[in-house]
């Protein structure tokens, strides 16, 4: 169990603006394992969904270009297959949950019919089967099946998210791309969308990239994290790892901004500055400027991965060496 | 003393075709210089309407309000413009809660503007100076809007909001649509300038970590009604409304070393629209017999600390 479903080799990503160039992804290499699931943590604007966009190749086309790199899907190179062998995978091998449930769905078609449509759509079966399947899953994320034939604008935004997650899961994929799917519901309804996940995941052994920018949700949810800033990922290792023992000073901000619930600390000590600006990335580190930790050869070398611990990576020169 | 600001038995009842909706249904707190006041529960619970309601954005269906110890319920006209200069709000979306036209200067010299009697030197002076107390760098003083990110624009709700020397501001989610490094800036902000400017806050957010590290005191709403009441801390040590621990249990914990036990809640708010008289949480609530059915009132259980459920002490 132990080879990769998943790896992204040195993946760069660019979107071509009136403004100018945007360095959306940048040497990106991420790897996950059958039945891994994987938590990508960042800010706005750090990369996670146009990573997830460029495994499935739906980049917003002509503006985004993938400049370099490979990703291998069961040792196959997606970023080379023709359109009509992508279209095999997409939905069928490699799903998709998108952040807001309340624009993903159809209005204007039944719940039911969506599922089933996502079925029929990649198995030769007949309606009645294409139907019978499409009910089983709406059991399956908690829905009852005589909701059926009901319309996404008679669900709450929790079952809504049932249904696109039950859309998703409709074809057993093996990889799911979950893009912030539970940041638009309540903690309540939150909890009980990450518990069917998390049952679902243990029955159908379904491997997970959990994009998301709450670490509390990856603490409970993923076994890795992969933490993403400006286009990289700056620190990747197990949650165990990487929670108690952050390495890269921009991980350990990102814990320190948030305020704890156990904390009596007067002030919360935040990241000064902001993310830098996309079309003009600084020469060497990219956190450089809002690193409290910089030291002199910070803003000229770039650095490379280091490993702190077996399987820890970061991305920082004063843990590991760099290139000029 | 008299408090800054006091609400007694509030109601909001918005008219639907299907009924009456209670969104805000016998609401009463208050509020003391200077404190902050979270609001806390699920989209639908009515938080946002409160303030709103208090603000007079939205007229009360019934109820009494007081600030600084006179009754402004009815207030109208030149009074209620009177009071709005004492009152402030800053709102959640900082997209879309900007004038897209109006460069960062001019947005925060508008509430100037409108109040009137200052030469235009003056408002100027202000502004900058407003701009220099919220941490907006001078040169974005002709910028606008969409050429800043969302902590600058929040920046700006908060030098409007501040714009009239408030003594009382309902914050309105302000945090919810930032990124976390940008939302510590922000928080650290409102603190400081509470503390500079004596300001009382009412903190509406659906954030439960944030609310409990800057609110004196903590409301947990549940369909209209307060559930439960409490200084801050107490209402995480000493939970006692099964709603409070269920919404508390949820909040996913980023440290890994500390795991609680989660109260998974079933089903979903259920409707505000003519809801029947006795607990309205009932319905998913797992401790739930038949006296729950009956009229449920806040019962002050220990200096402070008010809650709503008749079997607080049993459970």
């Amino acid at each position: 169990m132990d080879e990769n479903l998943l790896e992204i080799r040195n993946l760069a990503v660019e979107y071509r603006t009136d403004d100018g160039v945007i360095y959306a992804v940048n040497n990106v290499s991420l790897s996950v394992k059958k039945g891994e699931t994987i938590g990508l943590v960042g800010e706005t604007g750090a990369g996670k969904t146009t990573i997830a966009k460029s495994i499935l190749r739906i980049l917003p086309n002509p503006q985004a270009k993938i400049t370099s790199g490979e990703i291998f899907f069961n040792g196959e190179d997606v970023l080379v297959l023709s359109e009509k062998e992508m279209r095999k995978i997409r939905g069928n091998k490699i799903a998709m949950i998108f952040q807001d449930p309340m624009t993903a769905l159809n209005p204007i078609e039944t719940v039911g019919y969506q599922i089933a449509e996502a079925i029929s759509q990649h198995n030769k079966i007949s309606n009645s089967e294409a139907k019978k399947r499409a009910s089983d899953m709406l059991e399956m994320v908690g829905i009852p099946m005589d909701r059926f034939s009901e319309y996404p604008h008679q669900f709450s935004g929790g079952m809504k998210q049932r249904v696109v997650i039950a859309v998703a899961l409709a074809c057993n994929p093996e990889l799911l791309l979950a893009d912030e799917p539970t940041t638009a519901l309540d903690v309540t309804i939150q909890a009980q969308v990450l518990d069917m996940m998390r049952s679902l995941k243990a029955r159908l052994g379904t491997s997970v990239v959990f994009i998301t920018h709450d670490l509390g949700v990856v603490a409970e949810f993923c076994e890795s994290v992969a933490v993403a800033y400006a286009g990289e990922i700056v620190e990747h290792g197990t949650v165990r790892d990487v929670f108690m023992k952050p390495a890269h000073p921009y991980t350990r901000g990102l814990f320190g901004s948030l305020p704890k619930l156990e904390s009596t600390e007067p002030r919360l000590k935040p990241i000064k500055g902001l993310m830098p600006d996309p079309t003009n990335l600084p020469k060497g580190c990219r956190f450089y400027e809002r690193c409290p930790d910089a030291e002199d050869g910070c803003a000229e070398r770039r650095p490379d991965d280091a490993e702190v611990e077996p399987g820890h990576m970061v991305k920082c020169l004063r843990v590991g060496g760099g290139a000029i | 003393m008299t408090s800054l600001l006091e609400v007694r038995d509030l109601k909001k009842y918005f008219q639907t075709k299907a009924g009456a909706l209670h969104a805000v249904d016998g609401v009463s707190f208050v509020l003391e210089a200077g404190k902050t006041l979270g609001v806390v529960g699920e989209s639908g619970c009515g938080k946002t309407t409160l303030g709103r309601t208090v603000l007079h954005l939205l007229e009360p269906t019934d109820g009494q309000m007081f600030f600084e110890g006179e009754d402004i319920t009815r207030a109208k006209g030149k009074e209620l413009r009177r009071l709005r200069e004492q009152m402030q709000i800053i709102f959640q979306d900082p997209f879309s809660s900007l004038d897209p036209r109006k460069s960062v200067s001019e947005s925060i010299m508008e509430p100037l503007i409108l109040r009137g009697g200052m030469p235009r030197s003056e408002m100027l002076s202000q502004t900058r100076e407003l701009m220099d107390t919220v941490g907006l760098a001078a040169r974005f003083e002709s910028s606008y809007p969409h050429e800043l990110d969302g902590g600058r624009r929040q920046r700006i709700g908060i030098a409007r909001a501040l714009a009239l020397r408030p003594k009382f501001i309902v914050c309105d989610e302000p945090v919810s649509a930032l990124d976390v490094s940008i939302q510590a800036q922000i928080i650290n902000l409102m603190l400081d300038l509470q503390d500079a400017m004596h300001l009382a806050y009412m903190f509406v957010t659906h954030d439960l970590s944030v609310v409990k590290y800057i609110s004196d005191d903590i409301m947990v709403m549940y369909l209209g009604q307060v559930v439960e009441k409490a200084p801050s801390n107490e209402l995480f040590s000493d939970t006692l409304h099964p709603y409070s621990k269920a919404l508390l249990s949820a909040i996913p914990n980023p440290d890994i070393e500390k795991k609680t036990e989660r109260i998974l809640l079933h089903g979903e708010i259920t409707s505000p629209i003519n809801p029947k008289p006795g607990c309205r949480f009932m319905a998913r609530c797992r401790y739930a017999s038949e006296e729950c059915a009956m009229q449920q009132s806040l019962v002050e259980c220990s200096p402070g600390h008010f809650v709503s459920c008749c079997k607080y002490d049993k459970i």
